[in-house]
């Protein structure tokens, strides 16, 4: 049934290449938004990077959080896997890694591009692809939280905002430190180990949390 | 005789009580206020190092400890209205938080006239002033969430919810900003260090904490009692109220 969720997900965003392609583009003009607006002083923009390609990733993820219920609230599929005697947090589980495998994937790919565009050394290339693999999807497992409770209300977009991004802080803070702490010639490890533990820890009470939310939107 | 402890979560029963209650936190509130504002102005001696200037402790040290402590007894009422299905706790934590956001807001604006004299700058990234930041935007995020939805049940639930994930994320958020503080060594000054107190200033302090705490309870209640006005509308003992011309 987990495996079926994703795989549903999958195929439903594939069947609408568009929405991914946005979402990813948005994270390329973001990014590289940055450099007009600063100057293209190249030691400028290699301490700038870090912060630059982690907010961007941020957003990102984050404006595609409504595409994760809304559609499945308003066919009234979501009220059938409300119904289903599977356990729902496994259900939003496997929905927050489907939006993962199609928002976070492609922006952790994308994103040694754009480091070259900011002249990042080829070792925090690799620290800043290690830091958004593990930490992007802990943006989709929190922002599922957020989408969850503004369901089908009216401004949800705005207003998931407001809620999912303080909530997002910790995750930007030593995601981009990782790569900072790199390019400053410290380990990084120690920010990568707690990406890590927020990870675990968000896999644990996120699905649940959001599950719960659900249940509150939709009762 | 038996004890019935759940009289007053009945909205009615708590509705009067409150009432009640009122007048005497406005007035302690009131006397506590003028006491402290007297031994901060006047009784409490002229710090050495910071001059007058010093004085807007007594303001901000109060908002900023109320301003966290009310996020988790918000945070406390809403999960107990989740958990048990307690219209009245629901109705209180939505109360509390406006309350709560305007002591953050507080805090915020009087350390910045603080830090102006004594840092040279409104502000600086220091690990305490962002994670007040923060928490003022996770207020703004509950009351928000809150004002969008329109069922009061469902608007109840959903801030409980995202209370609960709030408070669950503010050691975390804490630490996070702590540590990312010390990795960057940006921050030159700190209030840590501050030098020992004078017994006085002390008192003051500690007295403009409880008016606040006094405060924040005759302004909750009022509140609560507006709120449950409104969602009581439709039942007897309110249209009985009415009739009367009590409200």
């Amino acid at each position: 049934m987990f495996m079926w969720m994703i795989k549903r997900d999958l195929l439903l965003a594939m069947r609408r290449q568009s929405d991914v392609l946005t979402t990813l583009f948005f994270f390329i003009i973001v990014v590289s938004l940055f450099p007009l607006s600063v100057g293209p002083e190249m030691n400028m923009l290699r301490t700038m990077a870090p912060g630059v390609v982690w907010v961007a990733a941020l957003l990102a993820s984050m404006l595609s959080l409504g595409r994760m219920f809304s559609n499945d609230y308003l066919d009234g599929t979501l009220e059938q896997m409300l119904l289903s005697p599977q356990s729902l947090s496994f259900l939003v589980l496997g929905k927050a890694l489907a939006h993962w495998l199609v928002t976070g994937v492609p922006l952790v790919l994308m994103a040694p591009v754009l480091g070259i565009q900011y002249d990042l050394p080829v070792e925090a290339l690799f620290v800043l692809t290690a830091a958004l693999l593990l930490g992007t999807p802990v943006l989709s497992l929190i922002g599922a939280i957020g989408a969850a409770l503004t369901l089908g209300l009216r401004g949800g977009g705005v207003l998931v905002s407001l809620l999912v991004l303080p909530l997002y802080i910790p995750v930007l803070i030593f995601g981009a430190g990782a790569v900072e702490a790199n390019m400053a010639g410290v380990g990084f490890d120690a920010h990568l180990s707690l990406i890590g533990a927020f990870l675990l820890v968000s896999l644990v009470f996120a699905p649940w949390a959001a599950a719960s939310s659900l249940r509150v939107s939709l009762e | 005789m038996a004890i019935n402890w759940f009289k007053y979560s009945s909205p009615a029963s708590f509705y009067s009580l409150a009432g009640k209650m009122i007048p005497i936190f406005v007035f302690v509130a009131l006397i506590l206020l003028a006491a402290g504002l007297y031994v901060g102005f006047f009784v409490a001696p002229t710090d050495f190092q910071q001059g007058e200037a010093y004085r807007i402790i007594f303001i901000h040290v109060p908002a900023a400890w109320m301003s966290m402590f009310l996020y988790v007894v918000m945070a406390f009422w809403a999960g107990i209205g989740l958990a048990f299905n307690t219209r009245l706790s629901s109705m209180l934590a939505t109360a509390i938080a406006p309350t709560g956001a305007m002591f953050t807001f507080i805090a915020l604006w009087t350390g910045a006239l603080w830090g102006k004299p004594m840092w040279g700058t409104w502000w600086v990234w220091d690990a305490r002033l962002t994670s007040e930041l923060i928490l003022f935007f996770l207020y703004i995020g509950f009351m928000s969430l809150q004002a969008a939805i329109d069922d009061p049940r469902r608007a109840d639930k959903a801030g409980a919810i995202i209370a609960l994930v709030g408070v669950v994320n503010i050691p975390i958020i804490y630490f996070s900003v702590q540590w990312w503080n010390t990795l960057h060594q940006g921050a030159s000054v700190s209030i840590n260090q501050a030098p020992a107190m004078a017994s006085t200033m002390l008192t003051g302090m500690l007295i403009m904490v409880l008016a606040s705490w006094m405060y924040s309870i005759a302004v909750i209640l009022k509140r609560t009692r507006i709120i449950i006005l409104e969602r009581e509308s439709h039942t007897a003992w309110v249209a009985e109220l009415q009739k009367k011309g009590v409200m």
